[in-house]
């Protein structure tokens, strides 16, 4: 693999990605409409009994759909890591996979430039999201919106990485509405995403101890910090460690002679 | 490295299994260049399994498999740029257009724009889809998604066409048209080609057979010689003989 070949073959998987996703326009309404929701809807009719305290990186007191921006930021980039998956177990079942997979790079630089892709198109769509809110009175620091960049792509990354492992072990489309049940709605309902640590702490130690070491969680503060331009050493490490942990795995599961795909043909053809 | 006399493909001692079941079994030979070779045998024979093996999508544990001289499991980045593939079932995006599924192949080939574009329009008017390249491929029919595959796999040059029964599901005018185009490939010696299939329609008297039936090659040759060997008159006898003789 040449550095030549390397960055042409990214540049076109990147722009496959954004070509199928602004072909898809309802995913992109989709993608959309649901933080929208929750910040229009959820977060509205828990504006006064949800109060929260002075808490970094806020200077102020600030209201619940400030505190909940960041975590709707995290919603659009775990959904759209999900997405990214669903769409490889589809592009297997249908085929397209092969195309990806058969192609003269080695497989972990493959799967990288997916992943790079898929994150791509999901800091668009945040990007949106906070034009959006910005006319809703959520508005970070200017600089904010410049060093949040950086941090939704390790985000993004981390969480793509997480739905290519899952994607690995799924063996059918069908099966992924348990992704649903069983990663999604868990990881953002036991995360700081809808509620500060300290909340938590005070219902439930049990819950407290899961919505720490999640690394949802750390992704989210790493992002919230990072929009208002500063960085959160601990969840940056935690994310960072995180994304390493679920590449890995899920470069082994595409491994054609150790991972997941090996399992996947137990049947004979 | 590659040699003169390097076959395109050259399979050795190859063997899979899924589990227990033996899908694969001590499987010899050799594509050589300009070659069109034609894979014969019933659903169920492992001609897939081969495939996979052959695009590394499933590493070979017994046995090897040499794409031009390169070691499909160690130098499988060289390997896979000298081959061009066309599955059984669509790879192609059918969200796309025509042009942006080629591009996006072009681009994991490590293809510049200009000459990528230069390539897709030879291809595409090879095969008659020059005029059809800004449409979406959801709606194009069939045997025009296999015209595009085609002009796909032959985007980068490559040396070796690997088709697994290309021709499933078209009209008979779409296959005759693939099969007369992929034979016409490979008569000025430039692109070798194993063709999978259980059609024996597909066979040109002066084509290369591989029988496989379940796992094991049963006969090898051209098909003059393959129909001497079983004692028939066509390679249709030939292929019943030597499919139904072991399911007995």
């Amino acid at each position: 693999m040449t550095f030549r070949h390397a960055i042409i073959a990214l540049k076109g998987i990147v722009k496959r990605e954004l070509w199928r996703f602004l072909r898809q326009r309802e995913r992109f309404v989709a993608a959309l409409v649901r933080p929208l929701v929750w910040l229009f809807v959820f977060a509205a009719g828990f504006r006064s009994t949800l109060g929260i305290a002075i808490i970094p990186p806020y200077q102020t007191y600030i209201l619940y759909e400030v505190y909940i921006a960041a975590g709707l930021i995290g919603m659009i980039q775990l959904f759209n890591g999900m997405q990214s998956s669903l769409s490889m177990v589809y592009d297997r079942e249908m085929g397209s996979m092969k195309t990806l997979l058969i192609s003269p790079l080695p497989r972990w630089f493959l799967l990288s430039s997916k992943l790079l892709a898929g994150t791509f198109v999901s800091i668009l769509q945040v990007y949106v999201f906070l034009l959006i809110a910005w006319f809703y009175d959520i508005q970070a620091p200017w600089l904010g919106y410049l060093s949040l960049f950086p941090a939704l792509i390790l985000s993004g990354l981390m969480l793509g990485a997480l739905g290519m492992l899952l994607s690995s072990f799924i063996k059918q489309l069908e099966n992924f509405a348990g992704v649903m049940n069983f990663v999604i709605f868990p990881m953002f309902f036991m995360s700081t995403a809808l509620y500060p640590l300290w909340k938590i702490k005070e219902s439930s130690l049990l819950l407290f101890s899961l919505a720490s070491y999640n690394p949802f969680s750390q992704a989210v503060e790493f992002v919230r910090f990072a929009l208002y331009g500063q960085l959160n050493v601990y969840a940056f490490v935690y994310t960072l460690l995180a994304f390493v942990v679920f590449m890995l795995l899920a470069v082994w599961g595409y491994n054609p002679s150790k991972g997941m795909m090996v399992k996947k043909t137990t049947g004979p053809r | 490295m590659m040699g003169v006399t390097e076959a395109s493909l050259r399979v050795n001692a190859l063997s899979y299994a899924y589990g227990n079941k033996a899908a694969l079994s001590d499987i010899n030979f050799s594509v050589n260049a300009g070659e069109c070779t034609i894979l014969l045998g019933p659903n169920g024979a492992g001609k897939s399994t081969l495939f996979s093996l052959i695009t590394h999508l499933f590493d070979t544990r017994d046995g090897d498999i040499f794409i031009n001289g390169f070691d499909i499991k160690r130098q499988s980045c060289q390997a896979l740029s000298q081959l061009g593939v066309v599955f059984q079932q669509s790879t192609l995006d059918m969200d796309l257009s025509v042009l942006q599924n080629l591009y996006y192949h072009a681009s994991l080939h490590g293809m510049r724009r200009g000459q990528a574009s230069l390539r897709i329009q030879e291809e595409l008017e090879r095969q008659g889809m020059f005029a059809r390249k800004d449409e979406k491929v959801s709606s194009l029919n069939g045997g025009h998604r296999r015209r595009v595959e085609i002009a796909r796999a032959l985007l980068h040059k490559p040396s070796l066409l690997l088709l697994d029964e290309p021709t499933v599901g078209l009209d008979v005018t779409s296959r005759q048209g693939i099969v007369q185009h992929v034979h016409d490939l490979c008569s000025n010696g430039q692109l070798s080609v194993l063709w999978a299939t259980h059609l024996i329609d597909e066979v040109y008297p002066s084509d290369q057979v591989i029988v496989l039936h379940q796992g094991k090659i049963q006969a090898q040759g051209g098909v003059e010689s393959v129909c001497q060997a079983q004692g028939v008159e066509s390679i249709s006898q030939a292929f019943q003989q030597l499919t139904q003789v072991h399911n007995v």
